[in-house]
C-alpha cells in the first residue's frame, strides 16, 4: 500500500460536557473520496476543523505525506494544501466574488489577474462564475462554487467538503460529482462529509463512521447498503414513520397570486404563488436554500403582511393579519431557525412556550400572563414530545438541537392547528428526533389539519407528503402527487441544473 | 443686522477649519465601523484628546507634541472600550456610552487649572505662492498642517479600505466575523487595531478643537461634535469620500450660524445655536432610507465559541 | 492562559453579584485616584459613602438622598423599558428639560391664581412635554428607520438651547429685575411640589418614583407588554414571530421613557430647583443611564442604584467642600462605575477557564 496522503491517529478533543472526538484514527489516500459519516453531533465538524487548523486537538497527531502535520491556523493548513468548503458558507455577502476568493487565498495575485484565473478555473471545472458579481446576489449553488473555486485556485491536495449537496438540486449534485471525479483523477483527495447515504454510495471509495465522537466502523460504501450504514451511524435500528390512509377534506388555506418584494437586501421576492391546501394532507415544498422558503413562511405566519386576499383561511382573507390574529384562527407556523426565531435563546422553556401560545392556550387575562398555566403547558410539551431537559426553567439555548426542535414543533402541534406551516422540521436533528417529528406531522394531518412542510431534504418530503411542489427563485412549480415522483422529476421542478455545465473532463 | 459683514472668503476658509475636528473623528469611526464595531464613545475620546493635547501643548510649548499626546490619549481611552467589548464581550452600545460619560469626567478632572489659558499657536503653513492667490489662497492654501493631514487621511483611508489586502480583510471582518474567523483571520486583533485607530483620530479631532479652532480649554467643549461625527458616518454611507463632503456641510453650517449670530440676524441666538443639531437630525432622516450599506456584523459581539 | 467560555445559561448568582463587585472595584480604584490627587483615600470614600448616611449631619443628608434619587430612579425606570427592548433612548436629559419647561410653563400661566387643579395640570403637562420630546426619535425611527440614539442625543442640545431661550425670554420672571430665570415656584403654593411630610425629603416626585418602580416590576414580571419588551431585546426575530409589532413597541418605550423623564423634570423644577434657569439641568438624564445599567435594568435594582448614585452626588458635594476634591472626580467616579460593571458583567454570561493555549 502506498503512503497515505493524510494519516490521522488518536485525535481527541473535549469541550466542557462533551467529548467531541475520542481517539479517532484513519487514513486518507491520494486521489480517493473518503466519506466521513455520522449523525448530527457525532463529531464530524470538530474533526475537520482540526484538520483545517481551526481547532487544536487535545491529543493525537496527524501526518501528511509521512511528515508531522499540526496546523495551528487555517493559513498553515491552506499552505500545506488543505482546502475546505464550509457547510454554512464562509462568504461575505457585500463583497464581490473575486474579493471573496482573495480572502481565502495565500499569496493573492493582483485583482485583475485573479479575475482571469477565476474565469479559467470556473470554465475548466464547469463552475461558471462572474468574478465581479456581489456574492449576496448569488444563489446557494453559485455561492458554493465560489467556495470551491477559492480552494481550487490553491492547487489543493486535500479538499474537505462539509455537506456540500444540501444546497444543490439533484441535477446540480450530478454535475458536482463530475467535478469531484475530475479532481480525484488529478490526484486530489476529498474528505466528504454527509449523511446522505445514497450519494455516498455513488461517490465515495472509503467511509469512516463516527458515533458520539468515536470511530465505530469503516466500510466501502459501494459494497454496503444504505440501511447498514444508517444503522452503523445511529447504533440501532428504528421504525420508519407510519402513515395511515385517509381522505383529504375541504380547502383550509388558499394562496392566490401571492407576490412579495424581497424583504431584505439579499432576500428573495415571492412571485405569483398559488396553492390550495386541504384538511388532512401534507403538502411538501422542496427547494434549494435561499429560494424563498423563509419569505413564504413569513407570509404564512403573518410576520410579513400581504394584500388580504393573497392568503385566505377557510375562505376568509387573512393576508393583512398579523401572527397573533392568525394564531387565533388556527394558522400556526414553525420557522427554520430554532434559536433566535422560533425560540428566544436566553429565555426559559416556560417563557418560550408563551412565545406563541398566549392566545390559543388562554394564558393571559386582561394583559396579565398566567405563568403557572404557561408552565403547565410547557411541561405538557416536554412530556408529550419527549423533550430531554432537566426542567422547564432552563433556557432554550441549553437544549440540544433535536430536543429544542421537538419542543418547538410540540408547542405548535399541541395548540391544535387547523393549518400548520413548518420550515426544515428536522434540519440538524438526530435521527431518532427526526423520526419522532415526522411522525408527529403525519399524526397531525391524520387528525385533519392541513400541513405545509417546507424542506430541503427530499427523502423526508417523499416520506411524508401527499402532494409535492418545489420553490425556485421565489416561484412555485406545479403541485403533483408525491407518489411515483422520480428524483429527476423533482430536480427539474427545483430548477434543474440552474445553468451549471458538466465539467469539461480532460479535453 | 448687517449681512455684508460676512466675508465669503473668510467664511469658506473657516469652514475648512471648522470641519477638521469632525472630519478626523468621523474618519476614525468609519474605520471602526467598517471593522464591524460600533463605538459610541467618540465624544468621550474627542474631549479626552482635547484636554490631553491642550495640557501637553501648554506644558511643552509645542502644539505638535500636543497633537501626538491627544492621539495617544484618545487611543488609550479607546483601548478601554476595546478591552470591554472584545475581551469582556460587553454590549457595544452600553460600553460606548460608558466611554463618553467616563471621558467627560476624566477630561474635566485633567483640565483642572487649564481654564482660561491660551495654548501655543499652531502655525499655518502659508504655502508660498499658492497662499497668495486671491480667494483660493486664503480658502485652500493658508491652513495649518493638521488640515492637510486630515485631508490626506481621507485619501489614505479610502485607498487602504478599497485597494489593499489589509483593507479587504478589515472589511471582511466587519461584514461577517464568523466567516472571517473560519478563514483564519484574527477578528479580535483586527478590531482592536481599528478601535485604536478610531480613538487616535477622535483624539486628534478633539485636540484640533482645543488647540486651533477655539483655541482654549473649557469643560464639555466638544458639545456634541463626537455625536455629529457618528451621524456623519451614517450620512456618508460608510464611504470615506462622502465623509469629507459631510464634514464640509456640517462645518459650513456651524460657521454660517456663528457668522449670522455675529451679524445680528433677527433670529434668536439660541435658535441659531441649535441649528447644527437640527440639521444633523434632518440629514439622518434623509439618509436612513438607505440601510443596506451598513457593515453586516456592525455592533454584534464576536466570540469564537467553537 | 484564561479562556472565556459561554455558560449554558446566564448565572443567577453573578447577575446579582456583579453590581456589588463593580461598586467595590470602583471604590478601590476611585480611592487610588483620590490618593493620586493628594487626598486621603479612606477619608474621601468615607466622606462620600458613609458620612451622608451615618455621619454627624445625616439628619440633613438623608432627606436629600431621596430628593436626588427620585429623578434618577424615575428616569432610569423609563430608560430600562427601552434598554430591555434594545431601544436606546439616551436623550433623557432633553426630555427632562422639556418636561420641566412645559410643567413650569403651565404653572406660571396660572400665576397668581391659587387653585387645587393647577399642580395636577402641571404634572400632566410635564409628562406630556417629555412624552412629546421622546416621540420625536420614536416617530423618526419607525417612519424612516432613523437611529434613535443619535436623534435623541441631538435633541438634548436642542432642548438646552430652548431652556436658555425660555429662561431669558418667555418664562423670565417679569419682576426679576432683568435677571435670567423664571419666578420661583416654591413661592407659588398652588404650583409648589412641597414636601409631603416635613423634614423627610419626600415630595411628589419621590412618590412617583416609587410608583414607577412598582409599575415596572409588575409590567416585567406579569404583563404581556413587559414580556414582549424582554423578548424583543433578547431576540427581535423571535419577537416578530410571536406577533410583536416592533414599531408600536418603539413608540411605547420611547414615549413612556420620555414621559417619565418629563415628570422628573417637572417635579424637580416645581420642587427642589424651584425655577427654570439656564443651569437648571445637572445631568440627571445621563447619570440615569448609569443607574439603569447598574440596577441591571431591573426595577428593584434601579431603586438601589438610584440611591447609590444619589449618595455619590451628595457625598461628592461634601468631599468638594470639605476636602477640596474636584467635582469632576465624582463625575469620573460615576463613569468608572459603569465601566467596571460592564467589565465584570462578562462573568454573568461567560466563565473563565484555566486552559492551555488554544488556537482561535
Amino acid at each position: 500500500m502506498t503512503e497515505p496522503l493524510l494519516s490521522i491517529s488518536g485525535l481527541t478533543k473535549a469541550y466542557p460536557g462533551v467529548v467531541a472526538n475520542d481517539d479517532v484514527s484513519f487514513d486518507i489516500q491520494t486521489g480517493e473520496v473518503h466519506a466521513l459519516l455520522g449523525e448530527n453531533g457525532a463529531g464530524k465538524t470538530t474533526l475537520v476543523k482540526m484538520i483545517y487548523g481551526l481547532v487544536k486537538p487535545d491529543q493525537g497527531t496527524m501526518q501528511m505525506h509521512g511528515r508531522p502535520f499540526a496546523p495551528n491556523e487555517p493559513r498553515a493548513a491552506r499552505r500545506a494544501g488543505v482546502g475546505m468548503v464550509f457547510q454554512h458558507f464562509s462568504l461575505f455577502d457585500a463583497l464581490s466574488v473575486a474579493e471573496n476568493v482573495a480572502l481565502g487565498m495565500e499569496n493573492t495575485p493582483p485583482m485583475r489577474q485573479l479575475s482571469s484565473r477565476i474565469r479559467d478555473v470556473s470554465a475548466t471545472y464547469g463552475l461558471p462564475l462572474d468574478p465581479g458579481r456581489t456574492v449576496g446576489d448569488l444563489s446557494a449553488g453559485e455561492r458554493q462554487r465560489v467556495e470551491i473555486i477559492r480552494c481550487l485556485l490553491q492547487d489543493p491536495k486535500l479538499l474537505i467538503m462539509d455537506e456540500p449537496t444540501s444546497v444543490l438540486t439533484p441535477q446540480e449534485v450530478d454535475i458536482l460529482f463530475e467535478t469531484l471525479r475530475k479532481l480525484t483523477s488529478e490526484g486530489v483527495a476529498i474528505l466528504y462529509i454527509s449523511h446522505k447515504l445514497e450519494e455516498i454510495r455513488r461517490l465515495c471509495d472509503q467511509a469512516t463512521i463516527l458515533r458520539h465522537g468515536r470511530k465505530v466502523a469503516t466500510c466501502v460504501p459501494s459494497e454496503t447498503s444504505a440501511r447498514e450504514m444508517a444503522e452503523l451511524m445511529v447504533g440501532s435500528s428504528f421504525a420508519n414513520p407510519k402513515r395511515t390512509d385517509h381522505l383529504p377534506g375541504d380547502v383550509v388555506l388558499e394562496l392566490k397570486n401571492l407576490s412579495l418584494p424581497a424583504p431584505s437586501a439579499f432576500g428573495i421576492s415571492l412571485k405569483n404563488i398559488n396553492l390550495s391546501l386541504h384538511a388532512g394532507e401534507i403538502l411538501g415544498l422542496a427547494g434549494v436554500a435561499g429560494n424563498g422558503q423563509d419569505e413564504l413562511l413569513a407570509a404564512l405566519s403573518g410576520e410579513i403582511r400581504t394584500r388580504p386576499d393573497a392568503v385566505s383561511f377557510q375562505g376568509t382573507p387573512i393576508g393583512h393579519k398579523g401572527p397573533t390574529a392568525r394564531r387565533a384562527l388556527g394558522v400556526l407556523a414553525a420557522p427554520e431557525e430554532r434559536l433566535g426565531h422560533a425560540a428566544a435563546p436566553d429565555m426559559s422553556l416556560t417563557e418560550n412556550a408563551a412565545l406563541t401560545a398566549i392566545t390559543r392556550e388562554n394564558l393571559q387575562s386582561g394583559g396579565f400572563l398566567n405563568w403557572s398555566a404557561t408552565r403547565e403547558f410547557a411541561q405538557s410539551i416536554v412530556l408529550k414530545f419527549d423533550v430531554r431537559t432537566p426542567g422547564v426553567e432552563v433556557t432554550a439555548s441549553a437544549l440540544s438541537g433535536g430536543n429544542l426542535q421537538k419542543f418547538v414543533i410540540g408547542r405548535e402541534v399541541l395548540q391544535r392547528p387547523v393549518v400548520f406551516v413548518v420550515n426544515q422540521p428536522t434540519w440538524g436533528v438526530d435521527a431518532a428526533a427526526a423520526a419522532a417529528i415526522r411522525q408527529a406531522l403525519l399524526d397531525l394531518a391524520a387528525k385533519g389539519a392541513g400541513v405545509i412542510c417546507i424542506s430541503q431534504d427530499l427523502d423526508e418530503l417523499l416520506e411524508i407528503s401527499d402532494r409535492f411542489a418545489a420553490l425556485n427563485e421565489g416561484r412555485m412549480s406545479g403541485i403533483r402527487p408525491a407518489q411515483g415522483l422520480s428524483v429527476e422529476e423533482i430536480g427539474l421542478m427545483m430548477g434543474g441544473a440552474h445553468g451549471m455545465e458538466v465539467a469539461h473532463v480532460s479535453d | 443686522m448687517d449681512l455684508s459683514s460676512i466675508n465669503p472668503t473668510l467664511l469658506l476658509a473657516s469652514l475648512i477649519v471648522a470641519s477638521t475636528p469632525i472630519l478626523l473623528a468621523a474618519l476614525g469611526e468609519l474605520v471602526v465601523e467598517r471593522a464591524g464595531v460600533l463605538n459610541l464613545g467618540v465624544e468621550g475620546m474627542m474631549i479626552t484628546g482635547a484636554i490631553c493635547g491642550f495640557a501637553i501643548a501648554v506644558n511643552t510649548g509645542s502644539p505638535f507634541v500636543g497633537f501626538i499626546a491627544a492621539a495617544m490619549g484618545g487611543a488609550l481611552l479607546a483601548l478601554l472600550f476595546g478591552v470591554l467589548t472584545q475581551f469582556a464581550l460587553a454590549n457595544q452600545v452600553a460600553s460606548g456610552l460608558a466611554l463618553t460619560l467616563f471621558g467627560l469626567g476624566l477630561s474635566a478632572l485633567l483640565g483642572q487649572g487649564y481654564q482660561g489659558i491660551k495654548p501655543p499657536p499652531t502655525n499655518s503653513l502659508d504655502i508660498p505662492f499658492l497662499s497668495d492667490l486671491p480667494i483660493l489662497g486664503p480658502i485652500l492654501f493658508s491652513h495649518d498642517l493638521m488640515v492637510y493631514l486630515a485631508l490626506a487621511l481621507v485619501a489614505a483611508v479610502w485607498f487602504v479600505l478599497n485597494r489593499t489586502r489589509a483593507g479587504l480583510i478589515l472589511r471582511a471582518v466587519g461584514e461577517n466575523h464568523g466567516a472571517a474567523h473560519a478563514l483564519g483571520y484574527k477578528v479580535i486583533r483586527i478590531r482592536i487595531m481599528a478601535i485604536l485607530f478610531g480613538g487616535a483620530c477622535a483624539g486628534l479631532g478633539g485636540a484640533y478643537l482645543s488647540l486651533v479652532r477655539v483655541p482654549q480649554w473649557t469643560e464639555g467643549m466638544t458639545a456634541g461634535s463626537g455625536w455629529i461625527a457618528l451621524a456623519l458616518v451614517v450620512f456618508a454611507s460608510w464611504k470615506a469620500g462622502r465623509i469629507l463632503l459631510g464634514a464640509w456641510l456640517f462645518g459650513g453650517i456651524s460657521v454660517l450660524q456663528l457668522n449670522l449670530q455675529a451679524a445680528g440676524v433677527a433670529i434668536p441666538v439660541e435658535y441659531l445655536s441649535m441649528s447644527p443639531y437640527l440639521i444633523t437630525i434632518l440629514v439622518l432622516v434623509i439618509m436612513s432610507a438607505d440601510k443596506s450599506r451598513a457593515p453586516g456584523s456592525l455592533g454584534r459581539t464576536f466570540h469564537a465559541s467553537d | 492562559m484564561f479562556r472565556i467560555e459561554k455558560r449554558p445559561q446566564p448565572s443567577r448568582l453573578w447577575t446579582y453579584l456583579t453590581p456589588l463587585v463593580a461598586v467595590v472595584i470602583t471604590m478601590i480604584v476611585g480611592g487610588a485616584l483620590f490618593a493620586a490627587l493628594g487626598k486621603n483615600p479612606v477619608e474621601a470614600i468615607r466622606t462620600i459613602f458613609w458620612d451622608p448616611l451615618f455621619g454627624e449631619f445625616s439628619f440633613y443628608y438623608r432627606p436629600q438622598l431621596l430628593v436626588k434619587a427620585a429623578p434618577l430612579i424615575l428616569i432610569a425606570i423609563g430608560l430600562s423599558l427601552g434598554f430591555r427592548a434594545g431601544i436606546w433612548n439616551i436623550g433623557a436629559e432633553g426630555q427632562y428639560i422639556i418636561g420641566a419647561l412645559t410643567g413650569a410653563g403651565v404653572g406660571l400661566a396660572f400665576y397668581p391664581l391659587e387653585a387645587a387643579y393647577i399642580f395636577p395640570l402641571m404634572v400632566l403637562a410635564g409628562a406630556l412635554g417629555g412624552w412629546a420630546w421622546g416621540m420625536i426619535p420614536a416617530v423618526l425611527k419607525t417612519r424612516f428607520g432613523t437611529n434613535e440614539i443619535l436623534v435623541s442625543l441631538m435633541l438634548v442640545y436642542v432642548a438646552e438651547q430652548l431652556l436658555a431661550k425660555m429662561a431669558l425670554g418667555l418664562l423670565r420672571n417679569p419682576d426679576g429685575r432683568g435677571f435670567p430665570g423664571s419666578r420661583n415656584l416654591q413661592q407659588y403654593s398652588s404650583a409648589h411640589n412641597a414636601e409631603i411630610i416635613a423634614g423627610t425629603g419626600v415630595h411628589w416626585g419621590v412618590v412617583a418614583a416609587l410608583i414607577a418602580v412598582i409599575f415596572a416590576y409588575i409590567l416585567f414580571t406579569r404583563h404581556v407588554l413587559g414580556f414582549h419588551i424582554r423578548l424583543t431585546g433578547q431576540s427581535p426575530k423571535a419577537a416578530r414571530f410571536a406577533g410583536v409589532n416592533p414599531a408600536r413597541l418603539a413608540l411605547i418605550c420611547l414615549g413612556l421613557s420620555g414621559a417619565l423623564a418629563g415628570l422628573a423634570g417637572m417635579f424637580e423644577v416645581s420642587g427642589p430647583a424651584g425655577q427654570i434657569n439656564i443651569d437648571f439641568n445637572v445631568g440627571y438624564g445621563f447619570t440615569a443611564i448609569i443607574v439603569a445599567f447598574l440596577g441591571r435594568l431591573h426595577p428593584v435594582g434601579i431603586l438601589l442604584a438610584g440611591l447609590l448614585l444619589a449618595l455619590t452626588f451628595i457625598g461628592g458635594e461634601n468631599a468638594e467642600s470639605n476636602l477640596g476634591l474636584p467635582a469632576a472626580a465624582i463625575q469620573m467616579f460615576q463613569g468608572m462605575l459603569l465601566f467596571f460593571l460592564l467589565a465584570v458583567d462578562v462573568l454573568t454570561h461567560y466563565r473563565l477557564r484555566w486552559k492551555s493555549a488554544e488556537v482561535a
